[in-house]
């Protein structure tokens, strides 16, 4: 995604996703490293049976970044997307999956229960943009969730990372989700960060029942629980540079993913004076 | 487009059309690329392809030789086959060409290795 606001208010994707923009995502490491990291994640959360070739659908595929950790992983992929100029760079590039030009909105061309597993990387919110005038955004989305139903196999996962707009964008898309059948839910990592939060939708498709896995960085963050104490305790700010105060600031950083320090006996503690 | 995935296709997108595959391709330009060859991989995928279509695909873009029309039980051990299997499904790529949908007759077509599957507004289903 470019840095300068959303990309879906600018214009629609195989518009906005030009041969400048595909070029980006070959040359700009920041925009490669992120991508990456994204799908690795995102294979975690696939969480495919260990050391077995699987066969995946890679939605909103791009340049192929995303597929190239695929390949790394020994799967074997295909790619769809909406944008000529960043299939491509895919071409260009030589990755290893086959290439389709397809709108999701359209529904999903294959043969049921191709896919072991599905995943997409930051292509999801497009979705829910009406980019010519006969669209509509929520009979798109049920003719992709159904057809995406169709093509998994029973008991695989689809792991969605996406940008939303607003809390009724994910409901909508979760709803629709849950209409043609699917369950699950949200996974969010780091929540409490602006930066580094990411949202990942996962779909079960069928199968014995499956546990949503849990996000990252929301270990000990039950904040949704209300606590019931006999006691009214007044929230109390530590003083400024005690241990405590930094004890919590690091709490704070370690809650937001960012790197930090371990407690130890030298946490906080006072420097001795130079007396010589 | 590799004939594996070819074989995964459906035009069942389209509005009216039930079934969709397999697609008849129309090859204007064909090219093999190497793959690294792995018999516990095409024996596994093979589960999931469906083989009057492959044939059928080789057949059209003219890598047919040697395939038979059915596939027998023991072409695991087949080493000959397993090879040839291989070529047609990972090596055969289409560059340029067409491909139609047996129902309708809708043309989509494959432009530097990649099929446009892209539908107008009117044709989608559901």
């Amino acid at each position: 995604m470019a840095a300068s606001g959303r990309p879906e208010h600018q214009a629609p994707p195989e518009i906005f996703y030009n041969e400048t923009e595909a070029s980006k995502y070959t040359s700009n490491s920041r925009m490669i490293e992120i991508q990456q990291k994204l799908t690795e994640r995102a294979l975690e959360l696939l969480a495919l049976p260990e050391d077995v070739p699987c066969y995946i659908l890679d939605i909103g595929c791009g340049s192929g970044l995303s597929g190239e950790v695929l390949t790394d992983n020994d799967h074997t992929w295909v790619g769809i997307d909406i944008s000529p100029s960043m299939l491509d760079v895919a071409v260009e590039r030589e990755v290893e999956g086959d290439l389709l030009l397809g709108d999701m909105g359209n529904g999903l061309p294959f043969r049921p229960g191709t896919f072991d597993g599905v995943v997409s990387i930051s292509a999801l919110q497009w979705l829910c943009n009406a980019d010519k005038k006969c669209h509509s955004p929520v009979k798109r989305m049920l003719v992709f969730f159904r057809t995406l139903y169709a093509v998994m196999g029973r008991g695989a996962r689809a792991i969605f990372q996406l940008y939303p707009e607003n809390g009724a964008q994910l409901e909508l898309l979760t709803q629709q989700a849950m209409k043609a059948g699917f369950t699950g839910g949200l996974v969010i990592d780091y929540p409490n960060s602006t930066k580094a939060k990411k949202i990942f939708l996962c779909l079960f498709c069928g199968g014995p029942s499956q546990v949503l896995p849990q996000g990252l960085g929301t270990e000990e963050s039950n904040t949704n629980v209300a606590q019931m104490s006999g006691r009214r305790e007044r929230f109390r700010k530590s003083v400024k540079s005690s241990r405590d105060w930094v004890i919590e600031k690091k709490e704070r950083r370690r809650r937001q993913g960012k790197e930090t320090k371990p407690d130890t006996q030298y946490t906080g503690r006072k420097r001795r004076g130079h007396h010589f | 487009m590799k004939l594996l995935t070819h074989n995964m296709l459906t035009s069942n997108i389209i509005k009216g059309v039930t079934k969709g595959f397999p697609l008849k391709i129309v090859p204007v330009q064909v090219e093999i690329k190497d793959v690294d060859y792995n018999p516990a991989f095409v024996v596994r995928t093979l589960s999931k392809v469906d083989w009057p279509a492959l044939h059928q695909a080789a057949v059209e873009t003219g890598f047919g030789d040697g395939l038979p029309e059915t596939l027998g039980e023991n072409f695991q051990q087949d080493e000959e086959l397993l090879k040839k299997i291989h070529n047609a499904l990972l090596q055969v790529e289409v560059i340029q060409g067409e491909l139609v949908c047996p129902e309708s007759g809708r043309k989509f077509p494959i432009t530097n290795g990649i099929p446009n599957m892209l539908l107008q507004e009117h044709e989608v289903g559901q």
